[in-house]
């Protein structure tokens, strides 16, 4: 088996035990916050896999790195110590990982019965060109055809930063 | 193809750990000491690090009430992540011995320094969650403010580097390497330079980016805790983070890490400012040129190869010294300080550097032989 | 290309079986014992275990939020100097005006007051 299969697979294997630990076993919010950084950063891995490096960057700087951040702080900021939700069940745990699985199987089922014309945004004529997913190609294309979300982007961290602001400061005064 | 790559990897390894280390440790006693007469002798002194991690793995003191599997699992977020960074530093060029190419670097990845910095932002997790696996308020808010200050200067030590990037147009720091193998002519934008043409710089990142270097060591060197932005985990300080609620090899490998740091940050910027493995004028091909006649082709460029990763460890030694010196001539900035040099100083100028060097490489045209 | 990050996954491998091999150690050699608390020289008479929560714990959910926004900036001009030596002028004039609402965000917030710590 090719070496990237492989790893495709424990990427996989990785990034959907976290998420599911995350929801239905682990007690402790923490653990919970460690297990969505394990999820993040086992999808980045499979972004390195797809030849899609940017995106595989932008999943460790900003959500690894810093959305993951936030939510442990604010964990551990708030000192939520002790198990909120009470004792795990018996088998209550089990009864959660298959409810999870089954929605997700149905939910793929759904999508993959979607027309495809649903998704053809673009033919692509012919294999993608060499380094499509690097830094220059991206560069080229998000400064050159797709300038205006570029744009748009600046505007909405504008956005978010003002409200974050105004939102602690009514919170400390 | 897998033997070369876990060769070249060992090798790193091996001299990191097993040379630069002790090293580290020796120069570290030197400095600090006030006599040179009161530091033991070298040989001691390099195996000191061996004997405390002994004494290390005997004693594991916890207080109560803390979390023992996170207080295990905190330093390891430390350490791997400047571990890991090295795969990437290359410490020597691309040379052509029988038919194939060879390459110093163990991971020769096209968005090589971003590794590093992505790597490195999950560095800060490291010493929240130790502070706050030690269940002690004071630990708690340390490891909350050692996170706050990593994570400030990370950003800012991306951005620092997006000069670097524009000018070398690559983020391979194999290719940044070997851009700054070349000289470039001082007065080259003129339209005839004549009797001028001779005076060339090397086309080191610390001549082309001066401001770049000095934001990115700084914020490499806050961003990593070292001296002299480590007031949130220095032992001395009342509000010192993870060395209060952790001992034994926990404790070890907090101060492990912080050598492996010192190496990793001397390498990098050897690797992207100060030339890499490059000797100043005497270009790869200039050497084997030179030293063919004498060896004959093959031998001449393995000449050059361990010319280049003597002169690349040669600078990452200087580097190290640097810091350490560092260490012990700077006055410690507090957290406030520290951080208004992060968001309200290096910030806009780590941008309008960014857009200077924009500027100037418009209006005097590309580095030559960039991509 | 995909052939390079061999040496990533050699380089973790080696560091997380170190890794591991250190706390082996630790576990099979070590002797554990519970340390007595501290005596706290410093500044107050509390003993230590988390009562209370800082007060200043606000300041760093907005520094968080802070992190977001400027690392999720800072990764759009990666790609723009990389690329810089195709776009040449009209990528500056781009990425300028993907700066200037960010400029402005860093002056709020610095007027605000939300960048003291």
């Amino acid at each position: 088996m090719e070496l990237s299969l492989l790893l495709f697979y424990g990427f996989g294997f990785l990034a959907l035990s976290a998420a599911v630990a995350m929801v239905c076993f682990v007690r402790h919010p923490v653990a919970g916050a460690m297990s969505l950084l394990v999820t993040l950063i086992s999808l980045s891995g499979i972004y390195v896999l797809l030849e899609a490096e940017f995106v595989a960057v932008v999943q460790l700087l900003v959500f690894a790195g810093a959305v993951g951040m936030v939510l442990l702080l604010a964990i551990v900021l708030l000192g939520l110590r002790a198990d909120p939700l009470g004792p795990l069940g018996r088998g209550e745990s089990v009864v959660k990982a298959v409810g999870a699985m089954g929605a997700l199987t149905i939910i793929a089922i759904l999508i993959a019965r979607l027309p495809a014309s649903l998704f053809a945004l673009r033919q692509l004529s012919g294999s993608a060109p060499e380094g499509y997913g690097g830094f220059r190609a991206l560069g080229r294309a998000l400064y050159g055809e797709f300038l205006v979300p570029v744009e748009a982007i600046g505007v909405i961290l504008l956005a978010a930063l003002t409200g974050a602001v105004i939102l602690a400061k009514q919170r400390i005064d | 193809m897998l033997l070369v790559a876990a060769a070249k990897t060992l090798f790193i390894w091996t001299v990191v750990v097993v040379l630069f280390a002790p090293v580290v440790s020796w120069l570290v006693r030197r400095q600090s000491a006030a006599h040179p007469a009161e530091t033991a002798t070298p040989s001691a002194a390099l195996l000191h690090p061996g004997a405390s991690f002994l004494a290390f793995v005997r004693e594991d003191a916890f207080p109560p009430g803390s979390r023992r599997w996170l207080r295990a699992a905190a330093p390891f977020l430390v350490v791997l992540p400047a571990l890991v960074a090295s795969a990437v530093i290359p410490f020597g060029g691309r040379y052509s011995l029988g038919g194939s190419s060879w390459s110093l670097v163990a991971a020769d990845i096209d968005w090589g320094v971003l590794y590093v910095l992505a790597i490195g932002a999950l560095a800060g997790y490291g010493t929240l969650l130790a502070g706050w696996a030690s269940d002690d308020d004071r630990s708690l808010l340390a490891g909350v403010r050692s996170a706050a200050q990593r994570g400030s200067y990370s950003v800012v030590l991306g951005l620092s580097l997006v000069g670097v990037f524009a000018v070398y147009g690559s983020l391979k720091l194999s290719d940044i390497g070997l851009a700054q193998d070349a000289s470039l002519p001082v007065f080259g934008f003129l339209e005839d330079p004549g009797p001028l043409e001779w005076l060339r710089l090397p086309c080191w990142g610390i001549l082309l980016q001066p401001l770049g270097f000095v934001m990115f060591l700084v914020s490499s060197l806050a961003a990593n805790e070292r001296p002299p932005f480590d007031r949130p985990s220095h032992e001395s300080e009342p509000l010192s983070g993870p060395p209060r609620g952790v001992s034994g090899v926990h404790f070890g490998l907090f101060y492990a890490s912080e050598f492996i740091q010192v190496v990793v940050i001397a390498a990098l910027c050897t690797a992207i400012f100060l030339g890499g493995w490059s000797i100043p004028y005497l270009s790869q091909a200039t050497i084997v040129g030179g030293l063919s006649p004498l060896f004959g082709q093959g031998a001449a460029t393995v000449l050059c190869m361990l010319l280049h990763m003597a002169s690349f460890f040669g600078k990452v030694v200087g580097m190290v010294w640097l810091q350490i010196r560092l260490h012990g001539a700077v006055p410690r900035l507090g957290y406030k300080r520290a951080m208004d040099l992060c968001w309200k100083c290096l910030l806009p100028l780590a941008v309008l550097n960014a857009f200077g060097t924009a500027a100037v490489l418009l209006l005097c045209g590309p580095l030559p032989g960039s991509p | 290309m995909l052939s390079e990050y061999v040496g990533v996954l050699l380089m973790l491998g080696i560091a997380v079986s170190l890794a591991l091999g250190v706390l082996a150690i630790q576990l099979l050699l070590g002797r554990r014992r519970p340390a007595s608390p501290e005596p706290d020289a410093s500044l107050d008479s509390e003993p230590p275990g988390a009562s209370e929560r800082p007060s200043e714990s606000i300041g760093f959910h907005l520094l968080a939020l802070l992190l977001v926004v400027f690392n999720a900036a800072a990764v759009f001009f990666y790609p723009w100097a990389a690329s810089f030596g195709e776009t040449g002028a009209a990528g500056f004039m781009a990425i300028a005006v993907f700066a200037l609402p960010l400029a402005v965000a860093w002056l709020y917030a610095w007027r605000k007051g939300a960048l003291e710590w």
